[in-house]
């Protein structure tokens, strides 16, 4: 076995620099299993698009993906795989990162490398301060869930509970809404965080319910968990007419929703990005993406393809230059209209300054959709707006 | 390493004879240098494996040996990997005094030898807490309690997260240079030779162990306990040593993980790292020595190769591999490779 | 106060009989036959996938599928018995563990192969989801069901060891092999029914599972550490033990849950270890 890795080493090392010279190299580092494969196969849906709508030649060179699965919450592997792209595989930038436990390890090697690293999903705020090249096209769980509290005490919640899922993330949602919440005026009544693999969410909720809220704030990332949170809303009899079920976006994902049945009716939720989203970009967005993937695509999908666009405008600004220092200062400032709505990268804090939509579950045309009720516009992080500089 | 006579041999001469270096013990050495000169792009790899066989050397250490069958051994690894990279950041403590309230600064203490050794430390006074309950039980309790004592050191790492991280992993992680030269970075020049040194080191210290008296005494232990308490051997006294060593070393060996790679995850002390080490182990050959070292390369390097796939279907390689090392190998790769030697040999006699 | 101590006895009693319905199997083949069955957990597994495929693309009901599940891992345990168990009946503990941790691994790869590595959405009958409110607390339907058929299944568990002929036979060969052998029990197959019986208890608690734990390539070796936990406290062998230990772990987990979130699953591994340090055998076990 040594031998033939031997020869392989050998061969690896003569072949790569006639390789490197016409292509850029793309890191991709997300979860294709687990708890989280969907998420890794909608924001690889988005990058697929993207690359077949503007073709896969940026700047005279052509653009190569390595994917690499991460697995789940996994930082150590993460970190393994950013470092094997980069060493092994070539890679000029990396991109993906769907968990922040995996962003926030493969931060480092972005930095030490020196490369250009695109946060395509993890919302966590700090963590585009852990590498001065990464750039993030997704959203921070800050920016959407501050506003979401202080709209949820100017729209009849006076009394709320939070429950959040046990990390960054998480805790970020509870931390956020609380403080838009109590800075509206609003009174925090209970909080809790459940177990970051939890299934069985009827204590939990029955729980929240003791308390008589008049609005149960939930946060949970994608995955499986929000069809089982739904489950758990019907089975505890908590009636959303009188008492509202806030959270993230990701808590009345499509596949949530087709999971919860009737249950997840009236559940409001704050987000940057629904397929629902009524623009004619959006509107061509998703039946290219229909076409192509024959599913509606979602904020991961949006991250990806939003993620892609950045790195292509960068190149083109740099003129194929893959140095970590030119592409973030590329970067900076960029703005565009992307399927979500307008869109910018913040030049100091190199992350993204977007509109939040607060929507509604509501039954249109016999299914379950997220109505756009009300937004916010030019939201900028407020949690590294607050850090002292 | 094995004594191929019928000659009436007495202990010390058995001991002696077992001590003597194979000349394919040399040549396996050697070869974990080649690494180095001719793949210098998978040292990383290389150094992941070094310490997953440093981590299989200790648990043959108590399953080879003493006959503990234990799931939950990554607790020991886990615990030194998260001391290493504690001690290595900053901490502020207030202490509540009556009066005025005691500020402690204690800075990060970064350099890698002396950090190995408090890790080390560290898990093997975990490991020595342990072995009391430890020591007590056999089967299938036994089992069970390894299983829920890592189990449980896994929640507490994940509800400590003000400690830890919790799933975030350890942030801040700042190892110094190795000898205040020698980086730890991303391409591996200094964590592989670092960490085979180390799995050397102890690897030395194991042989011996195993071939002296205390060694002899630990098989006695894994064949027939009563017997050996019979026999008037402090059987609970050994086992509780053995298994404070085993525990230091597999710290030792999550200490460089952490150092090398300056993260620590939860991943360090979930219940799939004790399997894994397990499934190693065996595969290789259980009681050994080497077989946990051939079977945490083939099985790292094999997952490596294969999991470009999925990191889901890899397993169902290893369980074939299992269920056909159990039923036709049951000494594992080395054992079987043993048995082969046998028999070449005694057809060419 | 009083109306959210009964709902999480109530809660936790549901989620006890479902890991009785888990274990229980694995209790009757550790007891019976002394053979460390690790794969017990895969079974439940396939019978989940095997439900939730007969419902989803062959359009059956759900109480269509279970006993279809039940019959088809019965059928697999018994190839498998064959084929592989039958050699290490008299192997060691940890030649038996690996063995079935080897399957257990084939079972989670041939799974994330066939059905892919995401959650599979269950949808049981309208009629079983819901709650009611009663007793100034809401209870679940499905738990409420589970509840149901668990006490059922015991009940006819106990009847069959106690009070038939099998029974008797399957307690004598436990017993003492030889003798039974000796007194002309065929021991090989009342072991073979057995061990069948055990794995399709297994499929049945799988594909009763599912509704409230979902199912996934991972429920293999997830729910196994459970079953574990609560074979050993229960006693192996002992329905009752199996059946005690399950409430008694799943009250301790809801109880957590409700009352001390931030222990998260922390009670349930100290109660294990704290029964097994005062009981090893566990608490109705024999030896």
């Amino acid at each position: 076995m040594q031998k033939i890795l031997a020869g392989l080493g050998a061969f690896a090392l003569i072949a790569m620099p006639s390789a490197h010279a016409q292509s850029v190299k793309i890191g991709v580092v997300m979860s294709y299993s687990g708890q989280f494969a969907d998420t890794g196969t909608q924001i690889g849906n988005g990058i697929k698009l993207y690359m077949k709508q503007h073709g896969d030649t940026v700047a005279g060179k052509k653009i190569e993906i390595i994917s690499k699965d991460s697995g789940g919450i996994a930082p150590d592997v993460a970190k393994r795989l950013s470092q094997e792209a980069i060493v092994r595989d070539g890679a000029d930038m990396l991109a993906g990162y769907d968990l922040t436990p995996n962003a926030l390890a493969a931060a480092d090697v972005s930095a030490q490398a020196k490369k250009f690293m695109v946060n395509m999903n993890a919302a966590t705020s700090i963590i585009t301060t852990k590498s001065p090249y990464m750039v993030r096209t997704s959203f921070t769980v800050w920016q959407v869930n501050e506003a979401l509290g202080a709209w949820a005490f100017k729209n009849g919640v006076k009394k709320a509970y939070t429950l959040v899922s046990d990390f960054g993330p998480g805790w970020d949602g509870e931390a956020a809404f609380q403080k838009g919440f109590k800075d509206a005026g609003g009174e925090i009544i209970g909080s809790a965080r459940y177990p970051t693999n939890n299934q069985d969410f009827a204590p939990f909720l029955q729980r929240a319910k003791d308390t008589n809220p008049d609005g149960i704030y939930i946060w949970v990332p994608g995955g499986t968990q929000p069809a089982a949170i739904g489950k758990a809303i019907a089975e505890r009899g908590i009636d959303t007419s009188k008492v509202k079920i806030m959270g993230q976006g990701e808590l009345t994902f499509e596949e949530s929703l087709k999971g919860m049945g009737d249950a997840g009716l009236g559940i409001i939720t704050a987000f940057h990005y629904d397929y629902n989203h009524q623009s004619a970009m959006n509107k061509a967005f998703v039946t290219a993406y229909n076409a192509e993937f024959k599913r509606n695509p979602d904020m991961f999908s949006v991250g990806g393809y939003d993620g892609m666009h950045a790195i292509y405008e960068s190149l083109k600004k740099t003129n194929g230059n893959t140095d970590g220092e030119a592409l973030i200062n590329a970067v900076k400032g960029m703005k565009w209209e992307s399927p979500r709505g307008p869109m910018m990268i913040d030049p100091e804090t190199r992350d993204v300054v977007q509109t939040v939509y607060i929507r509604k579950v509501e039954k249109v045309g016999g299914h379950l959709v997220n109505v756009e009720i009300d937004k916010i516009e030019n939201v900028k992080d407020p949690f590294k707006a607050r850090m002292p500089k | 390493m094995a004594v191929m006579s019928n000659a009436v041999v007495t202990p010390r001469q058995y001991l002696h004879a077992q001590l003597r270096w194979h000349w394919i013990e040399v040549a396996f050495w050697l070869a974990t240098l080649l690494p180095i000169i001719v793949t210098p792009k998978y040292l990383v790899l290389a150094s992941q494996v070094a310490i997953t066989a440093l981590f299989a050397l200790s648990l043959d250490l108590i399953l080879g040996y003493a006959g503990i069958v234990s799931l939950g051994h990554a607790a020991f690894f886990g615990f030194g990997a998260y001391t290493a990279g504690i001690i290595t950041k900053p901490w502020t403590m207030s202490l509540p005094l009556p009066g005025r309230d005691l500020e402690i600064d204690l800075p990060g203490w970064g350099e890698p030898l002396t950090g190995l050794l408090i890790s080390a430390l560290a898990a093997g006074l975990l490991g020595y807490l342990m072995s009391f309950i430890i020591s007590r039980f056999r089967h299938l309790p036994l089992i069970m309690l390894t299983l829920g004592l890592g189990l449980l050191l896994y929640e507490v790492a994940n509800k400590a997260s003000w400690l830890t991280g919790g799933a975030d992993g350890l942030q801040g992680i700042h190892v110094w240079p190795l000898f205040g030269t020698l980086h730890f970075d991303l391409y591996g020049y200094t964590s592989y030779p670092y960490a085979l040194s180390v799995l050397f080191l102890l690897f030395l210290v194991c042989r011996r162990l195993t071939n002296s008296p205390f060694g002899l005494s630990l098989r006695g232990i894994r064949e027939n306990i009563t017997r050996m308490r019979a026999v008037g051997a402090e059987s609970r006294s050994h086992l509780r040593i053995v298994y404070t060593i085993s525990a230091a070393i597999a710290g030792t060996a999550g200490a460089i993980l952490t150092q090398t790679t300056e993260t620590a995850s939860l991943g360090v002390i979930e219940f799939q790292r004790s399997a894994d080490v397990l499934v190693m182990l065996v595969l290789g050959g259980v009681g050994r020595l080497y077989g946990g070292l051939i079977g945490a390369i083939i099985f790292m390097v094999a997952r490596d190769q294969f999991s470009g796939i999925n990191p889901q279907f890899w397993y169902f390689p290893i369980g074939a591999m299992l269920i056909f090392v159990v039923l036709f190998l049951p000494n594992g790769i080395l054992g079987g490779a043993e048995r082969l030697m046998a028999a070449i040999r005694s057809r060419s006699s | 106060m009083l109306a959210s101590v009964i709902g999480v006895l109530f809660d936790g009693f549901a989620y006890g009989m479902l890991l009785f319905l888990l274990a229980v199997g694995l209790s009757v083949t550790l007891g019976m036959m002394n053979f460390v069955n690790l794969a017990h957990c895969s079974f439940a597994m396939i019978g989940g996938y095997v439900t939730v495929t007969l419902m989803s693309e062959a359009g059956w009901s759900f109480f269509a599928s279970l006993p279809m599940a039940f019959l088809g891992a019965a059928a697999v345990s018994v190839v498998l018995e064959r084929l592989l168990y039958r050699r290490l009946y008299r192997a060691t503990d940890l030649d038996q563990s690996l063995l079935t941790i080897g399957i257990v691994f084939v079972s989670i790869a041939t799974a994330a192969y066939i059905y892919g590595t995401a959650q599979l959405p269950v949808q049981v009958p309208g009629y079983l989801r819901g709650s009611f409110y009663e007793f100034g607390t809401t209870f679940g339907v499905y738990r409420l069901f589970l509840i149901g058929i668990s006490l059922v299944i015991s009940i006819l568990l106990v009847i069959t060891l106690e009070y038939t002929r099998f029974g008797a036979q399957v307690r004598a060969a436990v017993d003492n092999q030889r003798m039974a052998r000796g007194l002309g029990i065929d021991v090989n197959s009342v072991f073979a029914i057995t061990f069948a019986l055990g794995c399709g208890l297994a499929v049945l608690g799988g594909a009763l599972a599912i509704e409230m734990v979902g199912l996934d390539p991972n429920f293999a070796f997830a729910y196994l550490i459970y079953v574990l936990i609560v074979v050993s406290v229960g006693g192996l062998g002992s329905i009752g033990g199996t059946f005690t230990a399950a409430m008694l772990l799943g009250i301790s987990d809801s109880a957590g849950k409700y009352y001390f979130p931030q222990f998260g699953a922390f009670l349930i591994y100290l109660v294990m270890i704290a029964i097994l340090m005062w009981r090893p055998a566990g608490l109705f076990g024999r030896r």
